[in-house]
């Protein structure tokens, strides 16, 4: 096992300089300068000079290699560069807003897993029927429903019932205060942009769990089960669904990474200061490094998520460490 | 002794009418409801698109002060926003930028894909071996997180956002059509191919590809919904289309929250267009893949 281990952890090495590569040629490849964009984006008219002098600051002025060579050996004394907006170190400006969104985050996989995986048996076990039909026009429109739009409707909703109950307009609160502060505050600040990003991840996750029952459901060894009389009940509970849950866990863990991605616009509607909006301001402000980072950072929790399912299932399965 | 007896006279099945289309369809529809409702969707959106100067009076982008925030009614079906311009028309409209964006991105990302994960597939060993490495490289990124970061360097705009949006489905489908191109080297008509001297080009071209077609009109159509989608969110975040230009996630974004209270009527129906273009572009990618391939029905 610790063999397999350090392969995988070995194997996650190319693939994060391949990453910090592809986004460094990306933010340069194209014919944008950033350093234009930023200045004469407006369409306002910007000396040539100070476009020079942004550039000076940026290294832009350097070669390539030399640039990538700054980037990447940043990551050995932890320099990540400061924010061009604000000035600060990115670290700190990273550090400041992590525990928001990996809070959010994971409230949203809780409400993802606990609507998803009773809605994907009950369709799986009552295939074909209206409730299937149900459930599966239920996780289609998770994925055509924007995230975003969800939790204006929360919001939208919010106002108008709280208005009607408590002759109030209610918003959940602005400022973010930690859960062991002020449990009940940052529950009611969090628990909707939760339900917003968790209803499109819900979906994933019912569609797995469907097709992975399904196929379980057709093995002969849970015929063999019923053959004997098992009651329904206990066949999928002890038979089919352990075997099924696998594929299941590690969809709920890949998407996890993926909600990175949905939290960029869902902060945006509740106005979270988290991660997401900070790269929607870094990318809006042409804050180029701060950017650069942040996609460095995503990507960083994608691998590594990648790398805990796998070790997970090497675990699970000794075929897969010995292969 | 008497001659065997077929069930069906084989010269009656050659004879036998075609059914009539409509019973064909009728046919189709029961066997696929999901998909045949998502066909109607996109139907319909594309004759919104198409037609929408016809079918509205009103201009997209003309501002028209004395109707500001007007409430659903006669004359405005779903209202007004706060520039005095008719929601239904915006939405008619915006359904042109939506599939304008959907398609151009899914079409190019899609065949751009289809040549590389063929051609990857085809000439195996190390080219092979090179391209995965780098696919997984590109699948390490979420896809709005990498179009944020080329929107980052190209800045905003119609044009700007197609970019962003095609590029990360290049490696996407790239990847699918890879993994049943692999199975197809394997079959001797490859080989027969190759055998006769034809062209590297030619085998790909009139041998390979066409036996992918499958996955990758599935891929296809799931990337129009998801471009839409995608391009809803950069508007909506202020980096994709700009004002003037009619697109749904713009609407939303245009103070929707803002008016969330007194005009509801503001965010809630870009809104429903965005999902039911979606919702119908993803009914109709799943009953295609089970016509298309029976290996994956019921998953």
């Amino acid at each position: 096992m610790s063999k397999y281990l350090l392969k995988r952890l070995l194997l996650t090495i190319p693939t994060l300089f391949g990453a910090a590569l592809l986004v460094f040629l990306l933010l340069r490849a194209f014919p944008g300068d950033v350093c234009a964009i930023r200045l004469a984006g407006t369409g306002m008219y910007v000396d040539e000079e100070q476009i020079e002098i942004c550039r000076e600051d940026l290294g832009l002025n350097k070669s390539l290699p030399v640039q990538f060579w700054d980037f990447v050996s940043g990551y050995a004394t932890w320099d990540l560069g400061t924010s061009m907006w604000t000035g600060k170190p990115v670290a700190e400006e990273i550090g400041l807003r992590f525990q928001l969104s990996l809070q959010v985050a994971i409230m949203a996989t809780l409400v993802a897993s606990v609507i998803a995986i009773p809605l994907g048996i009950i369709a799986a076990v009552k295939q074909d029927t209206w409730m299937d039909y149900l459930v599966r026009t239920f996780s289609i429109a998770g994925t055509a429903m924007p995230a975003f739009w969800l939790g204006i409707l929360i919001i939208l909703g919010l106002l108008i019932y709280s208005q009607k109950w408590f002759g109030v307009p209610w918003m959940p609160p602005i400022e973010y205060r930690a859960p062991w502060e002020d449990l009940g505050h940052n529950l009611s600040q969090l628990i909707w942009p939760a339900v917003a990003t968790g209803y499109r991840y819900s979906a994933v996750v019912v569609r797995m769990t469907r097709s992975a029952l399904l196929e379980v459901l057709r093995e002969d060894y849970v015929r063999t089960a019923r053959a004997k009389g098992m009651m329904e009940s206990a066949v999928i509970n002890r038979h089919a669904l352990k075997n099924a849950l696998l594929p299941v866990v590690t969809i709920i863990a890949l998407e996890f990474a993926f909600l990175m991605g949905g939290l960029v616009v869902t902060e945006q509607v509740f106005n979270l200061n988290g991660l997401g909006k900070l790269f929607v301001d870094s990318v809006l402000q042409h804050d180029y490094t701060l950017t650069q980072q942040l996609v460095m950072l995503v990507v960083l929790i994608f691998v590594l998520t990648n790398l805990v399912v796998d070790l997970f299932y090497a675990w699970l399965d000794p075929r897969i460490r010995y292969s | 002794m008497s001659t065997p007896q077929l069930a069906v006279d084989p010269t009656e099945l050659q004879d036998a009418p075609r059914a009539p289309w409509l019973v064909r369809m009728s046919t189709l529809a029961r066997r696929q409801p999901l998909g045949t409702a998502g066909l109607l969707v996109v139907v319909g959106m594309v004759l919104a698109a198409v037609f929408a100067p016809w079918l509205t009076p009103y201009h997209p982008t003309e501002n028209s002060f004395e109707h500001m925030l007007v409430a659903p009614g006669a004359d405005f079906w779903l209202g007004t926003d706060q520039f005095g311009r008719d929601i239904l028309t915006r939405i008619l409209y915006g359904a042109r930028t939506a599939l304008f964006v959907g398609f151009i991105c899914a079409i190019v990302g899609a065949f751009a894909g289809l040549v590389l994960g063929v051609g990857s597939a085809y000439f195996g060993g190390k080219v092979d071996l090179l391209f995965q490495r780098v696919m997984d490289v590109f699948m390490a990124f979420p896809l709005i997180i990498m179009a944020l970061a080329i929107v980052a360097t190209l800045g905003t705009g119609t044009d700007k956002v197609i970019i962003a949006i095609t590029i990360p489905f290049i490696p996407q489908c790239a990847r699918v059509v890879r993994s049943s191109a692999l199975s197809l080297r394997e079959i001797p008509y490859v080989d027969a191919a190759r055998a006769c001297g034809f062209s590297h080009l030619r085998i790909i071209m009139r041998h390979m590809i066409p036996n992918v077609m499958a996955p990758f009109l599935i891929m296809i159509t799931t990337f129009v919904g998801q471009a839409i989608l995608l391009e809803a969110s950069l508007s909506y975040l202020g980096l994709g289309v700009q004002e003037p230009t009619a697109a749904w996630g713009l609407m939303l974004q245009g103070g929707a929250e803002e008016y969330a209270e007194s005009a509801p009527w503001v965010p809630i129906f870009p809104g429903i267009a965005i999902t039911l273009a979606v919702f119908g572009f993803n009914l109709f990618g799943d009953a295609l893949r089970d016509v298309l391939d029976p290996k994956l029905r019921n998953r």
